[in-house]
């Protein structure tokens, strides 16, 4: 018995939310090994151990580079067999989740997205999802022999329990039926915080009143080393990119912090944001429903409050 | 050109989530129901490519009677028919083996990204296994070029530029199509549009749902003046330790 986990990376570096899997992973007691794709450093890779991984597989083909989902589920099925593992683990993500449904659909798997917790084993195999955008949960017994479980991020802790670990090179053979889907292209935002793993979250809503006055949101969001996102309204309005939007058909983020700036609080966007750990609204609206869900709030001009924030923490550090 | 778009029936994103029956039934008492809102983009596109260049959009949802006026309004905003499953949409499984057995023959089957119920987001890559067809989401763009479909996925902080010949499986988001409204005109020719309803194919989906719950309610907001800023980031620092 063993489980496999899928890393993802990034630029050569391997995601937190993955790094979460492997902790997730090493939680279920089983021996642990890791999966890497594509270029990725061999330091990321090694440090895997260190979360829990007793063994990494790296499958460096380069036609993997690119996170081509039925290609990179075909590696997976295989490598579940060659490991004899009866668990996959993975973060959900627009890479992790569509792989998850395949994988799971092709060797008859118990499959769950958007994992919350560790599962409960005292009776069978129970996952806690999260459902209704966050509004909810539901506890699901995963009763195949082998089970896909996808995560939401912060569904474990990742935290040292070990060293590192040798990286075993993997060879794959690809069929021409797995790059049925090509990706011609792909634009991405670099240098920046990405949104869906940020630890805090700076947002903003119609408040800010107009996208030139943005430029006081990333000043705070650079001092805090946090990502910008923003209401529905804004993103529609073409004041901020769609891929900022957070909210019920939007982004769902689960930051530290998030610090809504201008925003109301209409239901839609709590639904992205309820898994924060922490809400801090700042309106010029006493009245604005989004304190009813805050930890903390200032009601004051987003103008005035901001740039004293920010100094604030600069000092503060 | 034949289009198959999967809906679901939903509580409208302004719903308060309860449960009935010791917190293993969804409570329906004061909830209205909707189109999925990423269904609704799925569906608005397929309209969209019919219109323009000639297509028949069927609609296809798994789900019990009452979800049959969700149907017809999906047949008033402009599907030619309609495929009811017979059954709950108890959970991803299910729903994909449902939609596998009668997307046969279809040249696109579209989708929301996910359901706003359960959150799976897996259903189009489960029926892109099963009928051996490609799945890529969540899909913000699609162009039909003949035999041939240009997408644009949404990838974290960026989007993704993809090619893919028909047929396939795409779950859908904004902005890949407008909303679209139904017109009296749609609302009065749905009613005698064709509504088919079929029983459910039996499957084991291996999973099994024990309990819902509702999240711990959140305590009070602690206010600060906006005069003192350095309190809030105390706070952060010290008492919520999130900085």
């Amino acid at each position: 018995m063993s489980t496999l986990v899928f890393v993802e990376s990034a630029d050569g570096k391997i995601k937190k939310t993955s790094l979460e899997a492997v902790a997730y992973a090493h939680a279920l007691k089983n021996s642990v090994t890791a999966i890497a794709l594509g270029s990725v450093e061999q330091a990321e890779l090694e440090s895997l151990g260190k979360y829990g991984a007793q063994k990494v597989l790296h499958a460096s083909d380069s036609k993997l580079n690119a996170g081509v989902i039925q290609a990179y589920a075909s590696v997976l099925v295989k490598a579940m067999q060659d490991e004899n593992a009866d668990v996959l683990v993975l973060a959900n993500s627009s890479l992790g989740t569509p792989i998850a449904a395949r994988v799971a659909a092709r060797i008859g798997a118990s499959l769950a997205s958007n994992v919350v917790e560790v599962p409960d084993t005292s009776a069978g195999f129970v996952v806690k999802r999260s459902i209704y955008t966050g509004k909810a949960f539901a506890k699901v017994e995963l009763k195949n022999p082998r089970k896909v479980i996808g995560l939401k991020k912060n569904a474990a802790e990742a935290k040292e329990v070990g060293g590192t670990v040798s990286v075993t090179p993997y060879a794959v053979s690809l069929a021409d039926a797995d790059f049925a889907v090509t990706i011609t292209s792909s634009e991405k935002a670099t240098g920046e915080v990405l949104l869906p793993e940020a630890n805090i979250v700076v947002s903003g809503g119609r408040g800010m009143k107009g996208p030139e006055h943005w430029s006081i949101l990333e000043e705070l969001a650079r001092t805090l080393h946090a990502a910008t996102g923003c209401s529905k309204p804004v993103s529609d309005m073409g004041w901020r990119p769609h891929h900022e939007h957070v909210g019920q058909t939007g982004v769902k983020v689960a930051p530290q912090l998030y610090i809504a700036v201008g925003i109301s609080g209409a239901i839609q966007h709590l639904a992205g944001v309820n898994s924060s750990k922490c809400i801090v609204v700042i309106n010029k609206d006493a009245e604005a429903p989004f304190f009813k869900a805050a930890d903390y709030g200032i009601v004051g001009d987003a103008f005035d409050v901001i740039p004293k924030l920010t100094e604030a923490i600069k000092a503060a550090k | 050109m034949k289009i198959l778009v999967c809906i679901t029936h939903v509580p409208d994103t302004t719903s308060k989530i309860n449960f009935t029956d010791n917190n293993t039934k969804f409570d329906p008492a004061g909830v209205q129901f909707i189109i999925g809102p990423y269904d609704d983009y799925a569906l608005a596109r397929a309209i969209e490519i019919k219109e323009a260049s000639g297509a028949t959009v069927t609609v296809l949802n798994v789900g019990p009677v009452e979800t049959e006026p969700t149907i017809r309004k999906a047949l008033a905003i402009g599907a030619d028919d309609a495929i009811r499953v017979n059954a709950e949409p108890t959970d991803s499984f299910f729903v994909a083996a449902q939609i596998a057995e009668h997307a046969k023959g279809y040249d696109l089957i579209l989708m929301g990204r996910e359901s706003i119920d359960y959150n799976s987001g897996v259903v189009h890559g489960i029926v892109g296994e099963m009928l051996g067809i490609p799945s890529v989401s969540p899909v913000m763009k699609l162009e039909i070029d003949g035999t041939k479909a240009k997408l644009a996925r949404e990838i974290e902080g960026g989007k993704e530029y993809l090619e893919v010949s028909l047929p396939f499986v795409a779950g859908c988001q904004e902005p890949i199509a407008e909303w679209k409204i139904p017109n009296m005109r749609g609302i009065m020719s749905a009613r005698t549009k064709p509504l088919k309803v079929v029983d459910p194919k039996a499957v084991d989906s291996g999973v099994a749902l024990q309990k819902f719950e509702l999240p711990a309610p959140k305590g009070s907001v602690k206010m600060i003046s906006a005069d003192n800023v350095t309190e809030l980031v105390t706070l952060l620092k010290n008492e919520a330790k999130v900085l």
